[in-house]
């Protein structure tokens, strides 16, 4: 019997509150199927299983908080016997948990009720909560119009009417969670910042003839090149690209670049775009329009939150020049940028009018120096160059 | 086919507004001052827009035009010009 547990979906998460179960035992899974959703800061998140099997017990409820490394869940891995001999089907619901960090209570399935966020929980059908967490209705907020438990139709009158946001993703939550993380960064990780101005004129000229020829549901943003540029560009610096922890840099094996997306209710969340140097341009920009659709509806995914390798943050149009960005710990570079402007510029000798792009860089100290991070930046604004080859 | 009346885009024109920024409030909104200047909207919100509004409508917008879909009064002026552009060809 194998445990599923909860995920870390940052180094800032402490804990999640398990919302809906999408299995039952019996369920059959395979590696990747999302089988939860859960509460936090950053939203209801969907969980995945990184696993095939067949469920066996659901061992925590909905509504109860549990640690990260808590127990959610057991199933049986493919492969394994149905009931292995010896061990009594009774004997599961306390399983022996070697692996678990000892911040996990020894039983999480009985979250004491202090823990849960509302003393009294209403009763719904698990469809109207499926339904409920799809659409981001606060089933507290709700009151069953049968008397009984909230149904499906309850959820989706509600969200018609526009109920209000879970209270998750209240702006006070998030600011907490922004402050807690950003304060830890600024005590713990020696910034050092650099920056330069990067041309864009070839690569706004390359963006608007590819987009002429496309229609309107397969155009790019010039946000977008600059993901991929980075990406490339991390492939010769591995040491921006990943972790520092236990008083040591963890080179990542993979480049997932995270991108900073801002919320409509305040604050925002930098989930990531796997392998982003290996995904062709249009493929990226999918992801990311997929990406900035599901964070601001409150609809990611454990793995998108927990696996940025590095972030960019782009402030976008009708923004200022240059952000000075502040690292994501345990991450030891991110990348940002400003606002693509038309200024003066100096090509062959005259003076153009050009767009242009400042492009900074804060790094980890402990991790990089100066000299790595400018030939790092020069190498992103090189590669945005040549657009066609990214 | 006859063409939507001005009233029938606008109310479509609003509905793909909604689907990419649901803080917006069609009752305040005002119909000549562009988004940006009312609410968050950024390039990719007006992006998701302008597909909303090619799936509703079949209009292919070409990004030269995308100014001209600004505001709320620039989008029902432009499409109306357009539908009857295609109607006629």
């Amino acid at each position: 019997m194998a445990d599923f547990v909860m995920p870390s979906l940052g180094a800032d998460m402490e804990s999640a509150t398990l919302t809906t179960w999408l299995v039952k035992p019996g369920d059959s899974v395979k590696r990747g199927d999302v089988v939860a959703t859960v509460e936090t800061t950053k939203g209801i998140i969907d969980i995945e299983i990184f696993d095939a099997g067949v469920i066996d017990t659901l061992v925590a409820t909905p509504g109860a908080e549990v640690p990260v490394g808590g127990l959610l869940a057991t199933y049986r891995r493919s492969g394994t016997a149905a009931v292995s001999p010896g061990a009594a089907p009774t004997a599961v619901p306390t399983p022996l948990r070697p692996g678990a960090p000892p911040t996990a209570p020894a039983a999480p399935a009985a979250a004491p009720p202090t823990t849960t966020p509302t003393a009294e929980r209403r009763l719904a059908s698990p469809a109207a909560r499926k339904r409920a967490a799809e659409l981001g209705v606060d089933l507290d907020a709700l009151r069953p119009s049968a008397g009984g438990a909230i149904t499906l139709q309850d959820v989706e009158r509600a969200a018609a009417a526009n109920a209000p946001r879970p209270a998750s993703a209240a702006p006070t939550d998030m600011r907490r969670q922004i402050a807690q993380s950003m304060s830890r960064a600024k005590r713990e990780i020696p910034h050092y910042y650099l920056g330069t101005t990067v041309d864009l004129t070839n690569a706004m000229r390359w963006l608007e003839t590819a987009n002429a020829s496309r229609p309107v549901t397969e155009r790019l943003l010039y946000g977008v090149l600059l993901l991929k540029a980075v990406a490339r560009a991390l492939e010769r610096f591995p040491e921006l690209n990943g972790f520092w922890r236990n008083d040591a840099f963890e080179p990542a094996n993979a480049i997932n670049v995270g991108t900073a997306i801002r919320l409509r209710q305040g604050g925002l969340v930098a989930p990531a775009l796997p392998a982003t140097n290996q995904q062709a341009l249009p493929v990226l920009m999918r992801s990311f329009q997929d990406l900035v659709l599901r964070a601001r509806t409150a609809k990611l995914r454990a793995t998108e939150l927990a696996s940025a390798t590095i972030t960019v943050t782009s402030l976008g149009e009708g923004s200022v020049e240059t952000v000075y960005p502040i690292i994501y710990a345990p991450q030891v570079a991110i990348v940002g940028f400003g606002a693509v402007v038309v200024r003066p510029w100096c090509v062959a000798g005259a003076i153009v009018a050009a767009p242009v792009i400042h492009a900074t860089l804060a790094a980890d100290h402990r991790v990089t120096d100066g000299t790595r991070g400018s030939a790092f930046l020069m190498a992103v604004a090189d590669l945005l160059q040549r657009p066609e080859e990214l | 086919m006859t063409a939507p009346s001005a009233e029938a885009l606008r109310a479509t024109v609003l509905q793909a507004l909604t689907a990419v920024a649901p803080d917006v409030d069609p009752s305040v909104l005002d119909a000549a001052l562009p988004f940006r200047d009312q609410f968050d909207f950024d390039s990719m919100d007006h992006l998701n827009f302008v597909i909303g509004l090619h799936r509703a409508l079949g209009v292919d917008v070409p990004e030269a035009d995308y100014p001209q879909l600004a505001s709320l009064d620039g989008c029902v002026r432009y499409l109306t010009r357009a539908l009857a552009a295609t109607a006629k060809a």
